[in-house]
């Protein structure tokens, strides 16, 4: 029988006042964009997870697997050597890494699944880009015995074996997608259009605060978990807020998981990384909210990069989990609200941070993560000495050593 | 009056259900679109929808979508459409100018280019109404008034999983005509549609006096015979853009005339009812 709740705040408060409101809307962005035929399918997951949300049983079931299974709370770590090697503001690492599945991805997939079988449904499925969205889906279908399919680009299975084949061994069905440019975008294209016919028994699982209301929401709450702890975590070591918070920006999930408790918090600069790609121009880089303008894609009105027409723009990113031409609503929101800064790192500052963080702290981020690292270097040594900043380490670079080791000449085969 | 309530309010009076075929703007390129568009209207077609390219269709199965891709990669921009229609109605035949035409576009497009532009140079193109496939009615308040307001009907669609309620209020916010969904999922040609479809859409009409077209599925002469005993208009998308996959390769007058052929014994299955 899980226990109580052990975290002060439960999973269900909603910190500001920022939204979404009844239709979904973050200010101007956010709603549903998508077929009449998917519109019960999201009122109902609407209703059952404002229910479940309510339900104490559901979120102490919930603050159990976190606990137990994922290994919740993750360590707020002082990276000193990093801190060092950055030159400024002391670099602390909210270590979502640590957690089972090796990502922060996993604390949002035990809760949709959750409520998956909640509302009655056998199957679940899901769109993944670096695979762990796919694999902590995989993971909790296969907790809970729910029949899960992930959709993943043909470049994406390509780049990120190993998580091809650990969702697999797990007994997912992994769907390769060929159509488009072979990543996110068609992946969950492709997710989309199985739910059009399948919502009466299955459940989609979206694995970022993107999508049609309610899933920014439900997703940012789940994620929020890592800055509640961070919040209390920094208070107890530091015995203050941080100065900042960084976290990488694909979806965005992360960085609105942990930025998220931080927002009502005015002395707290939060920072989100892009990913700047191999630089500026249109299909190098997938940073939607520094250079993108707003558009619909995927069922929301949010920063998209798109041509003149509409049609979306082929990105490039050497993270798979950050190739991807849009970005969550509430993201748009805090970007036009100037709650939140955005910038670009290209790919090569996050190579270079994923060897630094090796050397320097022996942890092998995920090349998403090291974005987030990048950013937190430039950061720290623009706040000085004194200064606290904390960066969330979304997850572990395990599954990107085949294709670091591509990119530098000396394949693993 | 418009050209589409003119149509429905004709074919009442003559007892006869609509043929309504769906085509890919652009695929495999616009001069055969342009030179589609006749054809299908001398072999029988009422009323076509335009298929505005879009690169995310998440409604559409794998021909459609296939399709719009071929277009795309052509580098086809939906100003280009648009002239093609706008040259289709100042100098095609009698028919053609009074055939209704209505665009089958994402609203990421619309949104892009702005309401009130593509409202208005949908306009001038011609065209009589939109179909705008990822905006539910919650989100569709602006475009329906600014589309009214140009005598542009904008179509909505209700589906298998649109709960009985919600169906009523769709069908008071529809102009033009309701869209009905044939099956819960992608387009796509189907060989057997759901057993309750009939069913469902005779109970629609029960709550409705706007005319009802099914969609979705249907590619075959049988199945229209069959639908017409229910519906107002019949829309075959997949099975006539199917027809296109590999136009780029062939002589373009074979395509037409084959697209043709089968449009014409698709007309031929609904015959005028006693
Ligand atoms: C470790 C890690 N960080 C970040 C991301 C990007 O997603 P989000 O922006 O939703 O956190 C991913 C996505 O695959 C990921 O695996």
């Amino acid at each position: 029988m899980p226990p109580a709740p052990s975290s002060p705040e439960s999973p269900t408060s909603r910190a500001t006042a920022s939204g979404p409101d009844a239709l979904g809307r973050f200010g101007a962005f956010g709603g549903r964009f998508v077929p009449e035929t998917l519109m019960d399918a999201l009122n109902q997951l609407s209703a059952a997870y404002d229910e479940a949300m309510a339900d104490p049983e559901f979120v102490r079931e919930l603050e159990y697997y976190w606990r137990d299974y994922v290994g919740r709370p993750s360590p707020l770590y002082k990276a000193e050597r990093l801190s060092k090697y950055a030159g400024g503001a002391d670099i602390y690492l909210k270590r979502e890494d640590l957690n089972h599945t090796g990502a922060h991805k996993i604390n949002n997939a035990i809760g949709q699944v959750m409520i998956a079988r909640r509302m009655g449904k056998t199957r679940v499925i899901a769109e993944t880009g670096a695979g762990q969205h796919g694999v902590a889906t995989a993971t909790a279908c296969a907790l809970f015995g729910i029949s899960c399919t992930v959709y993943m680009g043909e470049e994406d299975i390509r780049r990120q074996k190993l998580n091809v084949f650990n969702m697999r061994t797990m007994g997912a069905t992994v769907v390769p997608v060929g159509s488009g440019s072979k990543t996110l975008r068609d992946a969950t294209n492709e997710a989309f259009r199985d739910w059009m016919g399948s919502s009466k028994e299955t459940h989609y699982t979206i694995g970022s605060v993107v999508g049609p209301h309610p899933f920014p929401m439900i997703v940012r709450d789940f994620q929020s978990v890592i800055g509640r702890e961070a919040r209390a975590q920094v208070l107890e070591k530091v015995g203050r807020l941080p100065d900042a918070v960084v976290a990488c920006v694909g979806g965005g999930s992360n960085a609105a998981g942990i930025f998220y408790p931080f927002v009502g918090d005015a002395s707290v600069e939060l920072v989100g990384a892009e990913a700047g790609g191999r630089g500026g121009k249109a299909g190098d880089h997938a940073s939607s909210l520094t250079q993108g303008k707003p558009g619909v894609l995927h069922g929301s009105f949010s920063y998209v990069l798109q041509d003149e027409d509409g049609q979306t723009q082929d990105v490039h990113s050497i993270s798979a989990g950050l190739d991807y031409p849009g970005v969550g609503p509430e993201h748009a929101y805090w970007k036009d609200s100037g709650r939140v800064r955005y910038e670009s790192v290209t790919d090569a500052e996050a190579l270079d941070a994923y060897g630094v963080a090796a050397r320097n702290e022996g942890i092998l981020p995920a090349l998403e993560s090291s974005h987030a690292i990048a950013q937190a270097f430039k950061e720290a040594k623009r706040l000085g000495p004194g200064k606290v900043l904390i960066a969330c380490l979304s997850g572990r670079g395990d599954k990107d050593a085949f294709e670091v080791a591509r990119l530098r000449g000396e394949p693993i085969h | 009056m418009n050209r589409i309530d003119a149509l429905f309010a004709r074919l009442k009076s003559e007892g006869r259900r609509a043929l309504m075929p769906f085509l890919t703007a652009g695929d495999p390129d616009l001069a055969t679109t342009a030179a589609l568009i006749p054809e299908l209207v001398r072999r029988g077609a009422d009323l076509l929808e335009i298929g505005v390219p879009y690169s995310d269709p998440v409604a559409d199965g794998p021909v459609i979508a296939a399709s719009y891709h071929r277009a795309l990669t052509q580098g086809i921009r939906v100003a280009h459409i648009f002239q093609t229609l706008r040259t289709l109605r100042a100098e095609g035949d009698a028919a053609v100018r009074e055939t209704p035409l209505i665009s089958m576009v994402s609203f990421s497009i619309v949104n892009k280019m702005g309401v009130d532009r593509y409202l208005n140079d949908a306009a001038t193109a011609g065209l009589d109404g939109l179909i705008v496939p990822d905006l539910p009615v919650e989100e569709s308040a602006k475009l329906q008034e600014k589309a009214t307001l140009r005598d542009l009907k904008l179509i909505q669609l209700i589906t298998p999983t649109t709960p009985r309620a919600r169906a009523v209020e769709i069908a008071r916010l529809t102009t033009g005509f309701i869209y009905y969904v044939s099956v819960a999922g992608i387009t796509g040609e189907r060989k057997a549609l759901p057993e309750d479809l009939k069913a469902n859409v005779a109970w629609l009409r029960t709550q409705t006096d706007l005319p009802i077209c099914i969609g979705f599925g249907i590619s075959s002469p049988d199945q229209v015979q069959e639908l017409a005993e229910v519906a107002d208009g019949l829309i075959v998308g997949s099975a006539l853009v199917r027809r296109l996959a590999d136009a780029a390769n062939r002589p373009k007058g074979d395509v037409v005339k084959e697209v043709g052929d089968f449009i014409g014994e698709l007309s031929g299955a609904l015959a005028p009812k006693g």
